[in-house]
């Protein structure tokens, strides 16, 4: 089995507080992890730093992807590379164009592969099917980026962007939140489409109501900064039925 | 106003760093304003009596005026006694023999511009005997026009050949006591373009494309009057996205539009001239006076202005909304960077019946840049049924700069309907992060941010100019995050 991604011994700080406490998480290809926690665990966080956010230091440890110290590379690289952060809260860009936006960065990533541009039929043709696929409407594409986008709407289209990029490693973080069942159903549905051995994604939640639909091969605790508990999806259950507490007190004894 | 006299000692220095090498040639004035000098360049341009005439009036008047301080600009008193008022063209011995001798990061912002190769030796300067194929092009063009009957022609040409046309329309707009630099242009205007579009004709081209190759440096100056007569139209271009060789620091223009009974104009301009450095050092002094006359029913002016040049921009393209039923627009995307101030907007004035008109503008601004937009919307009592749309948008980029909005509405007829909707706002963070993980790098990620504020705007641009103004912007806006 390949591994994709190798974080070790994580520690980072946002506006000087540290978050992140040694946090060790090893994911293959062709899993799927959820990580799981009480607000303020460092979920997020974990989400942040490796997408590379500049308002978060990292303090100590590493983050191998592919063999490549990920820390060192810009943003922009790491998404080339093929890592993906589907937002919690995706933010809204007036005026520019959805499809502009996503032509754009397949662009950004086919150059940094050494592949030619999409054409603009082709890149319309690929983007109807895979909205089909997440039972988009074809008029997402014409809209400014999110802008006015329902809660839901703004899910999908993340998800949308990570069909269109077919990332390597996927981070959704909280992509359940602020969704009725239906919106959640359709999220899910794209995510298990976009399921393949050669893929990681990673399930930033807080409920366990998301690993209904998809179902995670591993399950992470993390409580202060720390991964406290690793288990199959039935770890999440159990947490469901016992609480955050449960873990934390279990761990602390 | 400031009065660091380094400014001033710069501002006067820059002056003579090309101008006036050591042999004035004897087409040259020396610096100075003075009725001798109006003369002068009267006589040079074998202009007739009444054009003299009309120069010193305008001179006379110029005199007992004092420079405006009202816009939000901040800049070095001028010496207008330290100003020449008149020099010919450089010689072709003082210009470059060829783009081999021309700034290397000149012909860098002519390739990021996508400017086509024949026309950046004209631009950067070069003697003309090496600029060659323009000749031919811009002969065919002007038979294809005087098949149509449009006269096209620089002013002072037109002053000689078409003098009842010229002393009808000059300053009928734009009259000499309008404004300090409407005056002063009017005493001391170099050249420009005249333009009259005959009865029921539609100009079988945009004007910009013959334009662009055609013009030559019309100097400091500039005077430009367009004409449309009844049941005509016309597309003008001014202006260019490349940046352009010029000398003169202070530039005051005057642009006069007549639409008659059923005759449209539209007007697009791209202005880059030289900003300035990045500490706001050097750069053009841009003080313009643009109007447009609906006098007949039914008519239409159209402004659309890219503006990012110049150091200081002090403009305002405004219709008189004369005619009934007429129709007014003003379409605007301003850039400042750096230090780059600009004070600019429009006026709308409705006089006649169901006039309607139309701003939307769309300021940027960056680093330690000022930029104001200033509208009127004034409605007559006689204007029954005017409608005014004003949009007004200002995106912000970095903690340093400044967009201020002054509003001005005059409303003198209760049927009037007024509509402005103005916001601010900036490129955050987040969006730049957002971008950049989806593997768009922070510049192209600004760069489609503002393409996107600007899209309403550019769409009104004449297709090929359109794609240009995108890249020049792209461009001006560079460095403008992290």
């Amino acid at each position: 089995m390949t591994t994709l991604l190798e974080v070790k011994d994580l520690q980072a700080r946002i506006a000087g507080n540290t978050i992140l406490n040694g946090l060790n998480l090893t994911v293959n290809a062709g899993e799927v992890h959820a990580i799981m926690g009480p607000n303020g665990s460092g979920k997020s966080t974990l989400a942040q730093v490796i997408a590379g956010h500049s308002d978060y230091e990292v303090l100590g440890g590493s983050v191998t992807y592919m063999g490549k110290d990920l820390l060192e590379l810009e943003p922009e690289e790491r998404a080339r590379e093929g890592v993906f952060l589907g937002f919690q809260y995706p933010v809204e860009i007036p005026g520019v164009n959805n499809a502009y936006l996503l032509k754009a960065a397949v662009n950004a990533k086919r150059r940094h592969n050494g592949q030619d541009e999409i054409d603009a039929f082709e890149f319309l043709k690929v983007a109807r099917e895979r909205m089909a696929l997440l039972g988009m409407d074809a008029s997402f594409l014409n809209r400014g980026v999110n802008e006015g986008f329902s809660g839901g709407e703004k899910k999908r289209n993340e998800i949308l962007q990570m069909a269109m990029l077919e990332p390597k490693l996927a981070i959704l973080d909280e992509t359940d939140s602020g969704l009725d069942i239906d919106a959640l159903k359709a999220v899910a549905n794209g995510v298990n489409a976009l399921r393949n051995p050669e893929r990681a994604i990673i399930l930033v939640t807080h409920y366990q109501r998301l690993l209904d639909y998809i179902e995670p091969d591993h399950v992470h605790v993390l409580s202060k900064g720390k991964i406290i508990r690793s288990g199959d999806k039935s770890l999440a259950l159990e947490l469901e039925d016992k609480g955050y507490e449960w873990v934390q007190e279990a761990a602390s004894a | 106003m400031s009065t660091d006299p380094n400014n001033i000692e710069s501002l006067v220095n820059r002056r003579y760093e090309h101008g006036f090498i050591t042999d004035i040639e004897s087409d040259s004035l020396p610096p100075g304003l003075n009725e001798d000098v109006i003369r002068a360049i009267s006589a040079k341009k074998n202009e007739p009596a009444f054009m003299l005439e009309w120069r010193l009036k305008a001179y006379k008047h110029w005199l007992t005026l004092t420079e405006p301080e009202w816009a939000h600009l901040h800049y070095p008193q001028i010496d207008f006694q330290d100003i020449s008022y008149f020099s010919a063209p450089k010689s072709d011995k003082d210009r470059p023999k060829s783009l081999d001798e021309v700034d290397p990061k000149l012909l860098e912002t002519y390739d990021k511009l996508g400017i086509p190769l024949h026309e950046r030796a004209r631009l950067a300067g070069v003697a003309v005997d090496a600029v060659f194929d323009s000749v031919s092009v811009a002969t065919t063009f002007k038979e294809k026009l005087n098949d149509a009957g449009v006269i096209f022609c620089p002013f002072s040409e037109a002053v000689i050949e078409h003098p009842e046309l010229v002393k009808k329309y000059l300053g009928s707009v734009v009259p000499h006591r309008d404004n300090y630099y409407a005056a002063l242009n009017s005493a001391v205007f170099s050249d420009g373009s005249f333009v009259y579009i005959p009865k029921g004709v539609r100009c079988p081209m945009e004007l910009s494309t013959y334009f662009r190759i055609n013009a030559a440096n019309t100097g400091q100056f500039e005077r430009t009057l367009i004409i449309a007569d009844e049941g005509s139209h016309v597309s003008y271009l001014e202006g260019c996205t490349a940046p352009m060789r010029d000398e003169n620091q202070l530039h005051a223009a005057v642009v006069e539009l007549v639409a008659l009974k059923d005759a449209e104009i539209k007007y697009s301009t791209v202005q880059n001239w030289y900003p300035g450095d990045e500490n706001g050092k050097g750069g053009i002094y841009n003080f313009v006076t643009k109007r447009g006359d609906c006098r007949g029913d039914n008519s239409k002016i159209s402004w659309t202005q890219v503006e990012t040049g110049s150091a200081i921009t002090w403009k305002y393209p405004s219709c008189i909304l004369r005619g009934n039923n007429s129709v007014g627009e003003f379409y605007s995307v301003a850039v400042t960077n750096n230090m780059q101030q600009a004070d600019t907007g429009t006026k709308m004035i409705h006089i006649g019946r169901n006039t309607s008109s139309t701003i939307v503008s769309k300021g940027i601004s960056a680093g330690r840049a000022q930029q104001s937009y200033r509208g009127l919307v004034r409605v007559m009592p006689q204007a029954s049924g005017a409608r005014n749309h004003t949009q007004c948008d200002s995106l912000l980029i970095g903690k340093e700069c400044g967009a201020h909005t002054f509003p001005y509405m005059e409303i003198k007829n209760p049927s009037a309907r007024i509509e402005h909707e103005a916001t601010t706002s900036k490129i955050s963070a987040d969006q730049l992060f957002y971008c950049r993980q989806r593997g768009i790098s922070e510049e192209d990620a600004v760069n489609m941010i503002v393409n996107g504020f600007c899209k309403e705007v550019f769409k009104e641009l004449p297709m090929e100019f359109a794609v240009e103004a995108q890249a020049l912007l792209n461009v001006s806006l560079e460095g403008a995050v992290g």
